[in-house]
């Protein structure tokens, strides 16, 4: 029994176009269901394949063939076949299966050789092939997640000591220390980083001014936006801002350019020198670090002060002679001295982090990026919290 | 490490157990290695031959066992000893390893500037010397990233030999050459132990090099978790009593039972 006849279909048009205009034109793909013709034969059900069999086609599914049959008994016949792939061997698979599920007699002999050593060893995979529970209960993923914490804040400590150990012996040993790495470091963090550091400080203060403007001007106090200026840029938004800008730019770098390396064994290399990697790669870039974050927070509160001198002029009709004094008279050494010792200390963080993550990176594309992400994430955390200590730390000795 | 006492052989391993994170991934090994020797560790892939290479230089500590060098036991040895006895001691890695930052001049130049005394005109010159050896003169002033993967390979292990260690070990050292110029390593191996007397400790699957060079083997297994054979290549091939080992060394097919097919049967 034919599902659907469509050869009749054929000669029709063949007979009423005798010029055969369809000739010249590409063969009409047969539907998909004449690949596969059904007919009973006594108790048996023989399935007859033919056609071509792509797996980027469509196949006919088995059950919508069937149509509600129930056959005792189903035989796979090779009939004429213009070619085949693992589409075919998916719908005789899809046979097989179904009759081993509702026990009916499966007759696969009539099958060519090649397609029965294919079908045994898709049998053979998806019958070994048991998908393996990966998922943990509750109280395993605590303890794991326990274990990883002690396990991470153990390698800080460890990391910082080394840092700790290094810095001593470099001190002691000066001419130990790499300093062409270092000035290297400090061109790429300290003056690469000038321009953009300037223009966002020179923003901040154009912001500040702009919006302390709003509040002084309804006292008539316009000359006390130098003070708020001047204060907040020395005391915080010129390290805070530098700081954030590094640990974007060189932070990153840092754990970029050691996690590459230690992708390329160059870590390792070191090590079996007998070189400790904190000596030689960490030590030139923090120091590099915390000697230029000062030096570019100096810049940037310069910068912030201009801006709102800039401001004052435009808007709230300042001269800037007027503004300076006023200035001056807001800020002394000491408010100067709190924002670089931040810096400093902001500059330190910022590079442990960045080589930290660098070093522990996993050795891999996405582990080098995992690791600048992170090295990103923690130095900005670290700042904060940082500044808040700070905050607390000033507030208390009354600087 | 006491390198003038001749009866001490190079190194010594005892009881070795290797892995990661606490997961043991070869255990038991055990094998020494004389002075001079040019000692192969051959195995499929993943059978833990780079693991073993990682805790014999230190850059894993051994979960069990003992690692001697010249009699001089360096897995619990402190931390500065190690060192001073790495000094002795080079590495060349699978893909060179050089220093991205540093000229091919200065990546030789480093270990000798770190350890040595020599001025810095002297420095040079024998690090030139150290790249000549190697067959790259001229390329002194080259960074890694303009050379090809074999000349990387090569200053490496030019690197390796700045401080004229007296063990070097090699990790896939024909890994992704061309045979011509992995048999020029090679070579360059044998020359190495003549001219110096170093000894030479290589990881490498390479049959073609396996043959030519080593004067003794062990294999690793995966399976076994551990030594499989120890000799000869060129004896354990024919005469080897598991039929791995043969099979490994004779690429798939086994001497001894296509031995058995040729006999006339009785």
């Amino acid at each position: 029994m034919r599902l659907r006849a469509n050869d009749t279909k054929f000669s029709f048009l063949h007979a009423v176009c005798p010029l055969n205009l369809f000739a010249m034109s590409e063969p009409i793909p047969p539907p998909p269901e004449t690949r596969v013709l059904l007919r009973t034969q006594g108790e048996w059900l023989l399935v007859e394949l033919q056609g071509a069999w792509r797996i980027i086609e469509t196949r006919p599914s088995w059950l919508a063939l069937l149509a509600g049959r129930e056959p005792a008994q189903v035989k796979l016949v090779w009939g004429r076949l213009d070619d085949w792939d693992s589409a075919l061997l998916l719908f005789v698979f899809e046979v097989r299966q179904w009759c081993h599920a509702k026990k009916v007699i499966c007759d696969l002999s009539a099958l060519p050789e090649a397609l029965q050593k294919l079908l045994r060893q898709l049998v053979v995979v998806n019958e070994t092939a048991m998908p393996s529970d990966r998922s943990r209960d509750f109280l395993t993923m605590v303890g794991l997640a326990a274990q990883d914490l002690w396990a991470k804040t153990k390698d800080i400590a460890t990391f910082v000591g080394e840092c700790v150990i290094s810095a001593t012996n470099l001190a002691k040993r000066p001419h130990k220390f790499r300093w062409r790495d270092c000035l290297d470091e400090m061109q790429q963090c300290g003056a690469m980083a000038l321009p953009i550091v300037g223009l966002i400080s020179l923003l901040v203060g154009v912001i500040m001014a702009y919006q302390s403007a709003v509040l002084m001007r309804q006292f008539g106090a316009d000359i006390y936006v130098a003070d708020a200026v001047g204060l907040v840029m020395v005391r915080e938004m010129g390290a805070m801002m530098t700081a954030i800008i590094l640990a974007g730019r060189t932070g990153a770098a840092f754990a970029a350019t050691l996690g590459n390396m230690k992708a390329g064994e160059e870590i390792d290399a070191l090590q079996t020198l007998g070189i400790r990697p904190v000596d030689f790669l960490v030590m030139p870039r923090i120091v590099a670090l915390g000697v230029m974050m000062p030096l570019l927070a100096l810049y940037s509160n310069a910068l912030g002060i201009f801006g709102g001198m800039l401001v004052s002029r435009g808007v709230l009709d300042i001269p800037p002679a007027a503004y300076w004094v006023q200035t001056l008279t807001a800020i002394d050494l000491s408010d100067i001295s709190t924002g670089l010792i931040k810096a400093s200390a902001f500059g330190v963080l910022v590079g442990l982090a960045g080589c930290h993550r660098g070093l522990r990176a996993e050795r891999s594309a996405a582990g080098v990026g995992r690791a600048t992400t992170s090295a990103v994430v923690t130095g900005l955390l670290l700042i904060i919290v940082s500044d808040a200590i700070f905050a607390v730390m000033f507030n208390i000795l009354g600087w | 490490m006491n390198t003038t006492d001749h009866s001490l052989p190079a190194i010594d391993v005892a009881d070795l157990a290797c892995g990661y994170s606490g997961q043991v991934l070869i255990k038991d090994i055990t094998f020494q290695v004389k002075r001079g020797e040019i000692f192969f560790v051959i195995g499929g892939s993943g059978c833990g031959k780079s693991t073993l290479l990682r805790h014999l230089v230190g850059l894993n500590a051994p979960i069990a066992g003992t690692v001697k060098f010249f009699g001089e036991c360096f897995n619990t040895a402190t931390s500065d000893r190690q060192r001073e006895m790495l000094k002795r001691i080079g590495v060349l890695y699978q893909g060179g390893a050089l220093w991205s930052s540093l000229s091919l001049l200065e990546n030789v130049m480093l270990p000798l500037e770190e350890y040595t005394p020599l001025d810095a005109a002297e420095r040079a010159e024998l690090a030139c010397m150290k790249l000549a050896q190697v067959g790259l003169s001229g390329y002194d002033s080259y960074y890694p990233s303009e050379i090809s993967g074999g000349m990387k390979k090569r200053a490496g292990l030019a690197r390796a030999l700045a401080l004229d260690p007296a063990i070097v070990f090699f990790d896939e050292p024909s890994a992704g050459l061309d045979p011509l110029t992995s048999r020029r390593l090679d070579e360059l191996i044998v020359n190495l132990r003549d001219l110096l007397g170093m000894t030479c400790v290589v990881v490498s699957h390479e049959l073609a090099s396996i043959f030519a060079i080593a004067d003794r083997v062990i294999m690793l297994d995966k399976q076994a978790k551990g030594i499989i054979a120890e000799g000869d290549p060129r004896v354990l091939l024919t005469e080897s009593k598991d039929a791995r080992v043969r099979e490994f060394l004779g690429r798939g097919e086994d001497a001894q039972t296509a031995a058995r097919q040729n006999q006339p049967s009785p």
